[in-house]
């Protein structure tokens, strides 16, 4: 006897849940698509394994062969978990962690015997596919999870019903999503939002692109072979000009005959005065990993908590590493630091003294034959002009002394290659200056009345030092290419040179139309839409959610208040569908005579004797009269009533018989 | 129901022992003017049944053996020259007769078959330009063998779907074989069948049939077992519209036969088997007899509004 039942129990445990093939195929195509999204950012052998494992399973599932055994299984698994911690040293942490929820998701499909295999599946690909936030949260991102979570749903509804086609089975996940989407919205808006790493990522999270804190040459012309988003600004009145939209960030002071870095040392607070022509305007800072905010110069209010340096930089304590927004205040006519301390005036006026021969020279000849500063500087500005400067994106090699090798050799050059030749010469001259770096310009989008400025505006100019008048930006580049200054990147640079830039900065300029319009204005319309995005689901913050709620007409906004009304709202939701679907379910088509014959149903039901749903009235008679012979009449009467009233050619509003058979149901006890 | 009807019912029974349900449905297809498809073995009473329903109605009756060599003039008919008159007379073929029944109509080639089948949908015959009519009532009873048997030219999918019903008789009970085997020999007990109505008879119970109510409730119960057929993905095809038609046309002839104005639920999972069998086919490949088994989990499926 014990034996017997010992294999029973085996035969009923092996061949146990045959799962569907197509089933298989639908947690195959699961696992892929959460897969996709980490394929850019998983080691090679991680990808390959896992497409292996997913061609493997397939294999298997198409040509209907076993499962390999465990011990293999085992060994695949032991095998992954070494090489992730050696190539991560650990098996935790965003890269790590994604990595083995990855290969364990290929692995499962490996073992799935059993539904309940499956369901371990989907829900691990339902988490999976929350990770790919880690990397990236456009909304390209969030539209692709979508769908996969479709595709994940849809499968699970497969594993439930069994016999759903392909189609039905897509309706009911997307019933079941856009039911999921008010509760989304609920939870969204009204989840209590607590600043701190809590809700932040990883350092790691954010790849730094932008400027930098030193310059070279070439570093800037870098940066504008990149279309990417820098920052997005929305003017309260009029925007200015396009020649003063310089966006001041880091200031350079020190050259060692090839780089200019910011240097140390602050000795007078930064001063402004005779102020004019004020502006107003909201900046959107994508995250840049610096510390540096972006404003036009020279800014003189900023809605978040700054410091200002002594060379009128902003600068917040932290790096920027997620979008920040903040308004701010510039005054586009100023005086700065007219009174300078001479220490600072010392360094302004320090480069290599045993470099670049040719250039000092010439700076010296220039301050020989010249009665003021002014004069040197307007010599030195039409030196760029006549003397056969080109402006380049694709400047030629320079030697050991670079200036002179641009000055008076390749004189091809980006605006990094005219600031730092600039500064050069004034500091030989004998006038304090600097080099400012930033960006340039912006682009309109006039449907969501902003503008972009993209990395390919990064920009680098100079600041000279003069008697009475502080620091004044001059910019070397509008000698040579005023274009570029007054239209952008792409009107300033040579035929040949535009087209090794972005498609998008191409656009820009009205002189090249090489890019068709509605091209154009769809990327606008992207871009305004990624604004959107940014701004209210990305950037949807403490103080937004203040701001958004106050403006719903919350008051006292206390996360237990917020805590409250989310439970509210949801409660209430849940209790609308919930009654849609009871609706649905059983008051459909409850006119009086179906809901009488139900009455009748449940009596019956009540002594154990249940109607099947596909039971006809006449079969469920028989068998109900079968078992309680005693009622046979009454079951036949109110059957035969029914039966002529719904199904018979008697009139609907057959006020009569509906009485009649409302009396027998109510005359029926049993 | 007409006292003829029930006795047509009664003295087939007499025959066929043991086999009322597929009587009652032979005899509903029939009232729905619709043609007849018996697949079973061969010699558990496919012909019998024919031949005694033909005898009780009352129709001409013309019996045509399919065999492979068969072309479509042995059945359609062929125009002979009169040597006397200079000219081409019509020999009709067997089938200008009110009740067809094709025996074994899957041996012969599918040119064959098609010329029978254009009859039935067409209720008229076209040879060499000319077109005659039928007589009416038409009825087409086929008997098929297993498809799996040798020797045959399965029914394509498109031919099956022209008949209304496609039963199945199986072996008799223990009790009916026992009065079969003790009995006297069958074509004695048909050839002494006396007919119990006339051919206008039948054709006014077609008419009435025609009458049978059929309720909103009731579409809603036929619309839901047809989407169920197209949404489940147990099926190959959903059932089409023309089946919709028939499952109605046929459940209709059921009530008539139990004697009601209106048609119920009932009626229509009684036909199901038989109108849906032939025209649904598993997934999973399954022999073709289970056909009735799919026909039963799909009743069972849906749920009676």
């Amino acid at each position: 006897m014990p034996a017997s039942v010992g294999t029973v129990r085996i035969a009923e445990l092996e061949p146990a849940m045959q799962l569907n093939t197509h089933l298989i195929y639908g947690l195959l195509i699961c696992v892929l698509l959460i897969s996709i999204p980490h394929a850019e950012h998983l080691p090679f052998w991680v990808s390959s394994l896992s497409v292996m494992l997913l061609v493997w399973r397939t294999y298997l599932a198409y040509c209907n062969r076993p499962l390999p055994p465990r011990w293999l299984l085992f060994a695949v698994m032991a095998g992954s978990v070494g090489g992730i911690l050696i190539g991560f040293h650990t098996l935790f942490g965003r890269e790590a962690g994604v990595t083995l929820l990855i290969l364990l998701a290929a692995l499962k499909l490996l073992e799935l015997r059993s539904a309940r295999d499956a369901t371990v599946v989907i829900y691990l690909a339902c988490f999976v596919i929350i990770t790919g936030f880690f990397y990236s949260q456009s909304m390209l991102t969030a539209l692709f999870m979508l769908a996969t979570l479709t595709v994940i749903l849809a499968t699970w509804v497969h594993l439930q019903s069994g016999t759903l086609a392909l189609r039905p089975r897509l309706r009911i996940a997307g019933i079941l999503l856009l039911q999921a989407i008010p509760l989304a919205f609920i939870l969204f808006v009204l989840f209590p939002r607590v600043e701190g790493p809590l809700w932040g990522l990883p350092q790691d999270a954010y790849t730094s692109s932008g400027l930098d804190d030193r310059m070279s040459p070439g570093s800037v012309g870098k940066l504008a072979l990149s279309d990417a988003v820098a920052f997005r600004v929305m003017f309260k009145d009029h925007p200015p000009q396009r020649d003063q939209m310089y966006w001041r960030g880091p200031v350079l002071w020190d050259f060692d005959g090839h780089t200019w870095t910011q240097g140390r040392g602050s000795f007078k607070p930064p001063q402004l005065d005779s102020l004019a022509y004020p502006i107003d305007y909201t900046v959107t800072l994508e995250p840049q990993n610096k510390n540096w905010l972006f404003a036009l110069e020279m800014p003189t209010q900023i809605s978040i908590p700054a410091a200002m340096t002594y060379d009128f930089q902003l600068r917040q304590n932290s790096p920027v590493t997620s979008r920040e927004r903040y308004s701010a205040h510039s005054q586009l006519g100023y005086r700065a630091n007219a009174e300078e301390d001479p220490r600072q005036l010392q360094r302004a006026l320090t480069f290599p003294y045993n470099s670049n021969p040719r250039a000092q020279q010439l700076a010296r000849e220039w301050h020989n034959n010249s009665t003021s500063d002014e004069a040197v500087i307007s010599t030195a500005l039409a030196y760029f002009n006549r003397e056969g400067f080109h402006y380049t994106l694709s400047p030629p090699q320079l030697g050991a002394n670079e200036i002179d090798d641009f000055l008076f050799g390749t004189r091809k050059g980006f605006c990094e290659h005219f600031a730092s030749g600039f500064v050069f010469l004034m500091r030989a001259a004998g006038i304090p200056a600097r080099v400012v770096t930033g960006y340039l310009g912006g682009e309109y989008n006039d449907l969501g009345d902003y503008y972009i400025v993209r990395q390919s505006d990064a920009h680098a100019w100079a600041e000279v030092w003069l008697r009475r008048r502080g620091w004044v930006r001059i910019d070397p580049t509008a000698a040579i290419a005023p274009a570029r200054v007054e239209l952008g990147m792409a009107a300033a640079l040579p035929e040949s040179d535009s087209a090794a830039l972005p498609l998008m900065v191409r656009a820009q300029s009205p002189a090249l139309i090489n890019v068709p319009s509605w091209l154009v204005n769809v990327r606008f319309k992207l871009d305004a839409l990624t604004n959107k995005w940014n701004l209210w689901v990305l950037g949807y913050n403490p103080e937004r959610q203040f701001a958004f709620l106050t403006r719903m007409g919350m008051e006292e906004i206390t996360w237990q208040r917020m805590a409250f009304a989310m439970m509210a709202g949801m409660a209430l939701l849940v209790g609308f569908f919930t009654l849609l679907m009871l609706r649905q379910l059983t008051v459909r088509n409850i006119d009086e005579v179906q809901r009488l014959y139900l009455k009748f149903c449940r009596a019956l039901a009540k002594k154990g004797i249940v109607r099947e749903t596909h039971e006809g009235p006449q079969d469920f008679a028989a068998r109900a009269a079968q078992i309680k012979p005693q009622f046979a009449p009454a079951i036949a009467d109110i059957t035969a009533r029914y039966a002529a009233l719904r199904y018979g050619q008697s009139d609907a509003m057959d006020v009569n018989g509906i009485q009649a058979l409302r009396r027998a149901v109510a005359a029926f006890k049993l | 129901m007409g006292n003829s009807l029930h006795n047509v019912i009664t003295q087939a029974e007499q025959v066929i022992l043991g086999k009322p349900h597929q009587i009652r449905l032979a005899l509903a297809c029939l009232l729905a003017r619709g043609h007849l498809l018996i697949e079973d073995l061969p010699g558990v009473g496919k012909t019998t049944l024919a031949h005694a329903l033909a005898r009780s109605l009352g129709l001409q009756f013309q019996r045509i053996q399919f065999t492979s060599d068969m072309l479509p003039a042995d059945i359609l008919g062929v125009s002979v020259y009169q040597r006397e008159s200079g000219d081409f007379k019509f020999h009709p073929g067997p089938i200008f007769a009110q009740m067809i029944l094709a025996d074994e109509i899957n041996r012969a080639t599918p040119k064959t078959q098609s010329a029978l089948l254009e009859a039935m949908e067409e209720q008229q015959v076209t040879t060499e330009g000319i077109t005659r009519p039928l007589p009416s009532p038409f009825f087409v009873i086929a008997t098929q063998n297993p498809t799996y048997q040798i020797g045959t030219f399965p029914l394509p999918e498109s031919q099956l779907d022209r008949f209304l019903m496609r039963i199945q008789l199986g072996y008799p009970g223990e009790q009916a074989e026992r009065g079969l085997l003790a009995g006297v020999e069958r074509r004695e007990i048909v050839s002494r069948l006396i007919p119990q109505m006339e051919a206008a008879e039948l054709l006014a119970l077609q008419q009435q049939v025609k009458q049978v109510f059929v309720s909103p409730a009731l579409l809603d119960y036929a619309q839901a077992i047809l989407r169920h057929t197209r949404e489940s993905a147990r099926y190959v095809h959903g059932l089409s519209p023309r089946a919709g038609l028939s499952l109605l046309a046929a459940a209709r002839g059921w009530a008539f036969l139990d004697g009601r104005s209106a048609v119920i639920p009932e009626d229509v999972q009684a036909v199901l088997p038989g109108v849906a069998s032939h025209r649904l086919q598993s997934v999973q490949d399954v022999q073709i007899s289970d056909g009735d088994k799919l026909a039963r989990e799909l009743i069972e499926a849906v749920a009676i509004p």
